[in-house]
């Protein structure tokens, strides 16, 4: 187990293996999205109150499951590489940090979305939709940090620290705008993702969170391997490596 | 199958708009997360190639 | 070599200045996301209320879209500045007002424009009814370039010190509080109901003024900076 992480330190390892791990992932995540789209549009039950419209949860609840924890695995990575000095760690906090936002993006807008022909509004300022908004400009905030700072080692650095203190500042927002909202405005209407569905629903459901979750693997890989050869390409692995690329035109 | 045809699918009892919307959206999100990282490596390869070319030169 | 005509002279700064502006994309991306971070600070400081949104939603955006284009005026003058190019255009014999004014154009495209296009959401965000929403659009579009227009005579003032970002601001807000007062107004008399012809008149009266006015102060305020 040690060894593992031990081996993760070396970027030419990881490149190598994540390679094997890369086309697993692609093709998992592609079968489980399809399959759990297709099930969530026609085979899945309409709600009873909400009728079709109910078909955006499969697609709005692993986004924001999924831009939630993504934050964590970029706060945790940062302390990682803080803590232990690994280029994979800090890798990891650059390439996570645009998935995530895309994720919350996605969120939020399939959020509204759904919100417009429930609640009769696109935008409500309670405490769910806020601290995610928040979530949002937190991760534009560790974007723009790590493209205005040229050194990449000093911007991931940089970035760890802002991921730090945002996951430590998420408890701060989730109460204090839940704490705020409960003075102002009671809550018309919260979503739940437990299972008091019935298995129509969370069986797909299940099937497209997990299908997210592959599909964000596939991406980080997709975008670490592209930094490390970017950061490596002194090395003289990664320049065999790119003149058989060069001239194979490897697409992965 | 909950729907008798296929315009029944696409009209999802009213819903239409937003349903599509948010998978449309879901969609487009999906496909620029996979094209970044694609595009990306091709322009990787692609100024390694040009870099070794003026080292070549230089050299 | 024939002397380039003014309108080619204009088209060269342009594309010059949007290439550079491209290449740096995540920076024009920043004063988008202050501009949604301070609009969103109002619900979340002041009050949620539909009723309050509704009313201070117009204002909130435009003083937001101020803000927002305040910062990035910085980036008007300065990396010229800093690497000479700024110094070689002044001393060109093509009329300075014009470069000046191609590169205000650019600046609106990539700041104004994305503000434009941000602002129905952040309508949406503020509770304002869709009309309200068309009008704001409208409101800005005449306005972004007036901000553009007279900031750029700020940035210009202040290219050369050390301390530009917040004297700019100092500069420029007075300026800028007659356009945000018509802006605003136009809104407000949109969503009670009321004719907004003669707003959009003014409006249109400033932009106009500004349009032919500030590119000569804007190169005049240049001359000025770079005189030492």
């Amino acid at each position: 187990m040690w060894t593992f992480f031990h081996k993760l330190g070396s970027p030419k390892w990881f490149y190598e293996i994540s390679g094997k791990w890369l086309p697993w992932f692609a093709v998992l995540s592609a079968i489980l999205l399809v399959v759990g789209s297709v099930w969530a549009l026609a085979f899945a039950p309409a709600d009873y109150q909400q009728g079709n419209s109910f078909r955006i949860i499969y697609i709005h609840v692993p986004a924001a499951l999924l831009a939630q924890s993504c934050f964590i695995m970029m706060a945790i990575s940062g302390a990682i590489g803080l803590i232990w000095k690994m280029k994979i760690a800090d890798v990891f906090v650059k390439a996570a940090a645009p998935i995530g936002a895309s994720f919350t993006f996605l969120a939020l807008l399939t959020g509204a979305v759904w919100g417009k022909p429930t609640w009769g509004t696109w935008w409500i300022w309670d405490a769910r939709l806020t601290s995610m908004l928040i979530l949002l400009f937190l991760y534009f905030g560790v974007m723009a940090l790590q493209s205005a700072i040229e050194d990449a080692s000093t911007a991931a650095k940089a970035s760890a620290v802002l991921a730090l203190v945002g996951m430590v500042n998420i408890p701060i927002i989730k109460y204090s705008v839940e704490w705020w909202n409960t003075l102002h405005q009671p809550a018309t209407f919260t979503l739940t993702e437990k299972p008091s569905m019935p298995v129509e629903m969370w069986v797909p459901l299940l099937v497209m969170v997990i299908g997210y979750y592959c599909f964000f693997a596939t991406v980080i890989l997709l975008r670490t391997r592209n930094e490390i050869l970017e950061r490596e390409r002194r090395t003289n692995w990664v320049k065999k490596l790119l003149e058989k690329g060069k001239d194979k035109e490897a697409a992965l | 199958m909950n729907f008798e045809n296929f315009s029944d699918f696409l009209a999802m009892g009213g819903h239409g708009l937003y349903v599509w919307m948010a998978y449309g959206v879901a969609l487009i999100v999906f496909v620029a997360n996979v094209a970044g990282p694609v595009l990306k490596k091709k322009d990787i390869l692609k100024k390694h190639a040009q870099r070794l070319k003026r080292e070549k030169m230089t050299s | 070599m024939s002397t380039p005509s003014l309108f080619r002279v204009f088209a060269t700064v342009l594309k010059r200045d949007l290439t550079l502006a491209y290449r740096r994309r995540q920076d024009l991306v920043n004063p988008m996301i202050f501009f949604v971070i301070v609009v969103s600070l109002f619900p979340l400081g002041v009050s949620p209320e539909k009723t309050f949104l509704q009313e201070a939603g117009a204002g909130v955006v435009w003083v937001a879209a101020l803000l927002a284009t305040l910062l990035s005026l910085d980036s008007l003058f300065r990396s010229d500045y800093d690497d000479g190019s700024l110094e070689q255009l002044i001393l060109t014999p093509q009329p300075l007002f014009l470069i000046v004014l191609a590169k205000i154009l650019s600046h609106w495209l990539v700041t104004g424009v994305p503000l434009l296009i941000l602002s129905p959401v952040l309508g949406v965000m503020m509770h304002l009814e869709f009309e309200t929403i068309k009008v704001l659009m409208l409101t800005l579009l005449l306005g972004t370039p007036v901000l553009s227009l007279i900031g750029a005579i700020g940035a210009a003032l202040t290219v050369g010190l050390k301390s530009g970002g917040v004297l700019i601001s100092l500069l420029i807000l007075p300026l800028y509080i007659p356009i945000l007062i018509f802006g605003t107004g136009t809104v407000q008399a949109a969503s009670n109901m009321l004719p907004i012809d003669g707003y959009i008149a003014l409006m249109g009266a400033i932009f106009a003024l500004s349009l032919t006015l500030s590119p000569i102060a804007a190169a005049a305020a240049l001359r000025i900076s770079l005189s030492n």
